[in-house]
């Protein structure tokens, strides 16, 4: 399919970057961000969005890479799914977003589509938004008035939607250091390429035997990602053995509202997040 | 000159790569929607979103002043040419069959259909403009299951026609005198024996092919060239000739090289039909390329049968007969062969077995959705799957080993060639040799045991083990055959080969290769049999200009048919190049032997090549009287029987209760498909159908919502899978020679397509039958494993039937033969304006009943 005409901008700055964007929603465009087009070309391609203007970051050189920042890793948006994949520093002190990454659609999409992307464009079935929240990650925004802060709790707002306004981008993303923590992203799909129909994000931090910190977000689970609370209190000063787990992973799906599609009922998402939590939370704390 | 004395290594047998797949993989080659024609302009449709409705008003104004639109045009400007698209399958004398105009004019009957066409100077500004087309429309009931729309009172797909059913078509041993009474037989096993009712749904399946159809016609001149992503491009012409009336000579049809097809591919196609009507009314070239979601949506679709199988046995096994029910949905139109898919499969059902009675009956049934008809198999997989789905239940139900109770009522290898109870003569099999070869390579014995361990231990993950065995009728199809099923056109294959002067040979066949190989094949026959290089030989395929004869690419038929034609070509060569040879060599033709390409006085060294033979013919200096110069030949082959391969399909699947995902552990076939030309190219063509009958059975499905909307129109949501799905496998054949064709060779292009599909289900049902679960509707996806675990004893899809006595309440009760009503439609070739569908074939008087092949 061919997408409707768009005008394009390929800004090579941040700075160009929100530029561009104030000038154009200011004068009423209707704008879209690419941010590797994992999402937005299909979308653009079945003619389900039709933007007058999309606004290409992919010549922002500065938003892409991981560095250090004290107790923090900072990820720039524009960072490919197959970098977060293989990052030393990723896989050091956030392993869980690398595990994640490695479960996204198939190597062509991830050499295209970025951590940021992903985040921003908040798909319920997306397999980023839970580990981040699982991780207690906070969105460094950027806009006219300058640069803000977001906890991930308060970034994904509904169904594609999050915190972000039509004149800022989503720069950076600071995750605190979870080094030493074993993790791991089950993910349950009927095809490689498939979205996940459930998706849990597992951390935890295991010490003398026993489950010092735990945290778990499931995706697709609801219209956000949602942090399973009641697993992660349940979990915490238990010893890591298949029993407790299991008694924790119980819990997984309460107070969810999943949704209902042609590959699952709410009944079963329930029971899947069940299943997929304990196996999630074995395989975290077995690494 | 003279020919370079090479002695090329036998051909046949050798796993050779393809030589055309260089340019297919890389996709440097000539696909339609890569052509260009100067002043070329561009179409797209709009197409109706509702499934049954009324065309109440059409406004083209807006597109037509659209940025770069040439012209919109409706069903009403297009009437008076349009006709109606064809079908050349009237199965019965009083099949009904409502007119199918390719532009819909007042009446759509499917989401998708055409209701109008944009012409642009881009495929971006039509595309732009067909949203601007503005269509009014009533909403008409929506007739979506085919078992309500037999009920009395029902709504109908078409209105105009009065019934929702096309035709029944009834097979009877006892009538045909193949067989016995298949009645007897059951109320024999009701008394004393065992009788197996089930009920299995077929799920309708996309072709899914790799390359989106394309269209492009290039009116210029005095022929008009229609170039087409197409299996079949023969018969497009034929019909293009038929329904427009343009004269046949003043159609030239190309199949550039056309990525996959799997019968989905072989249509005379709306896209065609239009493209060529508007090209030639603007006398300009035209492009039509469809979306992937055009193709999934108006492409035609696959499978969809209700079937209500019966089969009697006596206590120690044996089957003594089977009786077969289908609904068989049409969709909302009759395309090329639509009717006659299910019957390619009435002969099959008794598959390998030696069953004494049978009897089958299909209706095919109108609905609101895009038309059905050939896909892998076509017919086949759904006979297959039904009676190896009762094989293993008969096994259930006597505590037996399922393959077991196959032998018990297979053919055995010495009692070929045999008469099955429908009439078809097996020419050769052997059953127990692929089975002994299957279960080796499984362990067999092993699997069994770890199956009973995790039982035991109540494993979360449970083994199953599917048995399918299968034979198929293919390499579609002796003429007198199809003359007998009313079908429109013969089963032959044409081929001819020309000798250049330099040595070079070129081969021309009828069939149509979209994937499957046949340069590479058809070059080692040529090879082998006249004695060149491989690299000399050249096949020409797919542009009637140049291959004027043919039937083109399905049913498993290239090689069996058209590669037997290529064999018979190559003789005649060598019979004229003898004459010339005898002339030159000064000797008698019959003392000249023929071998490595070269004609040799028997006891002596004198030869001559048939490169040189070649050029002596070109130059014609020096030819014997009476004799052309020309070694060139033509050959048609039109086959005695259909092929039969046959084979042994092992599956291990785990089961994982906790989630229902199953996942395939061990996958093995043991495939008989007699000799074969390229082993490479035959394994390929198992590994491709493997992964569409596993498909079929774990993954795809058509879904429509209540609406009679397509939900699956996306491959998001129709789920194909991809190499990491699917399992390794483990692949070998047995050989036995087919006895009807002089190279033993069997087809092989849906053999796994057919077997697989069984072995994938009674595996997982095998895994699972101990915790209560019955049956579990296609695909297996693990929401419904999961809930058919859940509901433990009682199954989801209801598969086994209740008791008659208690049948009454839910399910419409249906009587699956009842006659329809005579129809109008006779065994004519309507032509352009045709206010009823043409239907091509059919021989008035012909009995529906009590027919044989």
């Amino acid at each position: 399919m061919i997408p409707a005409a768009f005008d394009y901008v390929a800004p090579t700055t941040v700075d160009e970057a929100l530029a561009a964007l104030r000038e154009l929603t200011s004068s009423g465009k209707d704008v879209k961000v690419l941010g590797g087009g994992q999402s937005l070309l299909p979308v653009l391609r079945l003619r389900l969005a039709a933007p007058e203007v999309v606004v290409d970051l992919g010549r922002v050189d500065e938003l892409r890479g991981v560095r250090e920042d004290g107790d923090a890793l900072v990820v720039g948006a524009m960072t490919t799914h197959d970098t977060m994949t293989r990052d030393p520093l990723v896989r050091q002190h956030a392993l869980l977003l690398a595990l994640a990454a490695e479960t996204v659609a198939d190597p062509q999409v991830r050499h295209r589509g970025t951590f940021g992307g992903s985040l921003a464009h908040a798909d319920p079935a997306g397999d980023m938004p839970a580990p981040a929240l699982a991780l207690d990650a906070t969105m460094v925004v950027a806009g006219p008035s300058g640069r803000r802060s977001v906890p991930a709790s308060d970034f994904f707002s509904d169904i594609f939607t999050t915190a972000l306004g039509e004149d800022e981008l989503l720069v950076e993303v600071r995750v605190p250091k979870h080094t030493g923590w074993g993790a791991a992203y089950e993910k349950f799909h009927r095809v490689a390429q498939a979205w996940s129909i459930v998706g849990v994000a597992a951390a935890v931090r295991v010490d003398g035997g026993a489950i010092a910190e735990a945290r778990v977000a499931l995706t697709n689970m609801g219209t956000v990602p949602v942090r399973a609370t009641a697993v992660e209190r349940a979990l915490v000063g238990q010893p890591a053995t298949a029993d407790a787990i299991r008694s924790a992973a119980a819990s997984a799906a309460e107070g969810t509202e999943p949704p209902v599609d042609a590959n699952a009922d709410a009944d079963y998402r329930r029971h899947l997040a069940g299943v997929l939590t304990r196996r999630a939370l074995e395989a975290a704390s077995a690494s | 000159m003279t020919a370079v004395d090479e002695r090329p290594g036998r051909e046949l047998g050798n796993p050779r790569p393809r030589k055309e797949d260089e340019r297919l993989i890389t996709g440097r080659t000539r696909w339609t929607d890569n052509i260009v024609l100067p002043g070329m302009l561009h179409v797209a449709f709009a197409r109706s979103p509702f499934a049954h409705a009324r065309i109440t008003s059409i406004d083209t104004a807006a597109a037509a002043a659209s940025s770069g639109v040439v012209t919109v045009l409706t069903g009403a400007d297009l009437d008076a040419e349009q006709g109606s698209l064809p079908t050349a399958w009237p199965i019965t004398p009083d099949m009904k069959a409502p007119r199918h105009p390719a532009v819909a004019v007042d009446h759509v009957a499917f989401a998708g259909e055409i209701v109008a066409v944009v012409v642009a100077r881009s495929a971006r500004e039509a595309r732009d403009a067909v949203e601007l087309v503005d269509v009014e429309y009533d909403e008409l009931p929506v007739v979506l299951d085919m078992e309500a729309a037999l009920a009395d009172g029902a709504d109908l797909a078409h209105p105009d026609l009065g019934t929702n059913a096309s035709a029944t078509w009834v097979f009877d041993s006892a009538q045909a005198g193949t067989g016995a009474d298949v009645e007897e037989a059951i109320a024999t096993a009701r008394e004393s024996g065992v009788v197996i009712e089930r009920r299995f749904r077929q799920q309708r399946l996309v072709p899914a092919f790799m390359e989106p159809r394309s269209v492009v016609v290039d009116p210029t001149g005095d022929q008009t060239t229609l170039y087409s992503a197409t299996q079949v491009p023969h018969i497009v012409r034929v019909m293009m000739a038929l329904v427009t009336g343009v004269p046949e000579s003043k159609i030239r049809v190309v199949a550039p090289d056309v990525g996959g097809g799997f019968g989905g591919k072989l249509q005379f196609t709306p896209e065609e039909l239009v493209t060529f009507l508007v090209a030639r009314r603007l006398g300009k070239p035209l492009k039509a390329t469809e979306t992937r979601t055009e193709s999934i949506m108006t492409g035609h679709h696959g499978r969809d049968q209700i079937q209500k199988l019966t089969l009697a046995a006596t206590k120690d096994g044996t089957v003594t007969g089977l009786k077969v029910e289908l609904l068989a949905d049409m969709g909302a139109y009759l395309g090329l062969v639509t009717p006659g898919v299910p019957i390619l499969g009435a002969f099959m059902f008794n598959a390998i077995y030696k069953f004494p009675a049978y009897h089958f009956s299909c209706t095919n049934v109108f609905t609101n959705k895009t038309w059905t008809d050939a896909y892998r198999g076509a017919g086949r997989p759904e006979a297959t799957f039904g009676i190896e789905r009762m094989m293993d239940e008969l096994a259930v139900e006597l505590g037996r080993d399922p393959i077991e109770v196959r032998e018990q009522n297979w053919i055995k290898h010495e009692e070929f060639p045999f008469t099955t109870v429908c009439g078809l003569q097996y020419d050769s099999g052997n059953y127990e040799a692929a089975t002994a070869r299957a279960k080796e390579l499984f362990d067999y014995d092993a699997l069994r045991r770890e199956q009973a361990e995790r039982r035991q231990r109540n494993d979360p993950v449970q083994l199953g083990i599917g048995v399918s065995t299968f034979t198929e009728m293919c390499g579609l199809a002796p003429s007198r055959v199809l003359g007998s099923l009313s079908y429109a056109a013969g089963g032959w294959e044409s081929a001819s080969i020309r000798m250049l002067p330099t040595g070079k040979v070129e081969v021309v066949t009828g069939t149509s290769p979209h994937g499957q190989g046949h340069e590479t094949s058809w070059g080692q026959i040529v090879a082998d049999r006249l004695g060149v290089p491989f690299e000399d030989v050249e096949v020409l395929h797919g542009d009637t200009a140049v291959s004027p004869k043919g039937l083109d690419t399905y049913g498993s038929r290239s090689l069996v048919v058209g590669g037997i034609a290529v064999v018979k070509a190559a003789d005649k060569v060598i019979e004229k190049a003898r004459v010339v040879a005898a002339h030159l060599l000064e000797a008698n033709p019959d003392d000249l032997e023929f071998a490595n390409g070269s004609f040799t006085v028997r006891g002596t060294d004198q030869s001559k090549s048939i490169s040189e033979l070649a050029f002596a013919a070109f130059a014609a200096h020096n030819l014997p009287d009476g004799v052309e110069p020309s070694l060139d030949s033509e050959a048609t082959f039109d086959p005695e029987n259909f092929s039969f391969p046959h084979g042994t399909h092992l599956c291990a699947t785990e089961v994982d209760t906790e989630t229902g995902q199953v996942r395939i552990r061990t996958y093995v076939c043991v495939d008989d498909v007699g000799d074969v030309v390229n082993p490479l190219i035959v394994e390929g063509q198992v590994h491709g159908g493997l992964a569409q009958g596993i498909s079929q059975a774990l993954y795809e499905e058509a879904v429509h919502d209540e609406q009679g909307t397509l939900t699956t129109a996306t491959f998001v949501d129709y789920l194909v899978p991809s190499a990491v799905d699917l399992p390794h496998y483990t692949t070998d054949r047995t050989v036995t020679p087919s006895t009807t064709n002089p190279l033993g060779v069997k087809g092989v292009g849906e053999a796994g397509t057919i077997a697989s599909t069984p072995a994938v289900v009674n595996s997982v049902l095998d895994a699972v039958r101990h915790l209560g679960v019955r049956d579990i509707d296609m695909p297996m996806s693990p929401q419904r494993v999961w809930k058919a675990l859940q509901h433990g004893a009682s199954s989801t899809s209801g598969g086994e039937l209740p008791d008659a006595a208690s049948a009454g309440g839910d399910a419409p009760v249906v009587d699956m033969t009842a006659p329809t009503d005579p129809g109008e439609a006779g065994p004519s070739v309507d032509v352009a304006g045709a206010q009823d569908q043409p239907i091509i074939g059919g021989q008035p008087g012909d009995d529906a009943e009590g027919r044989r092949p």
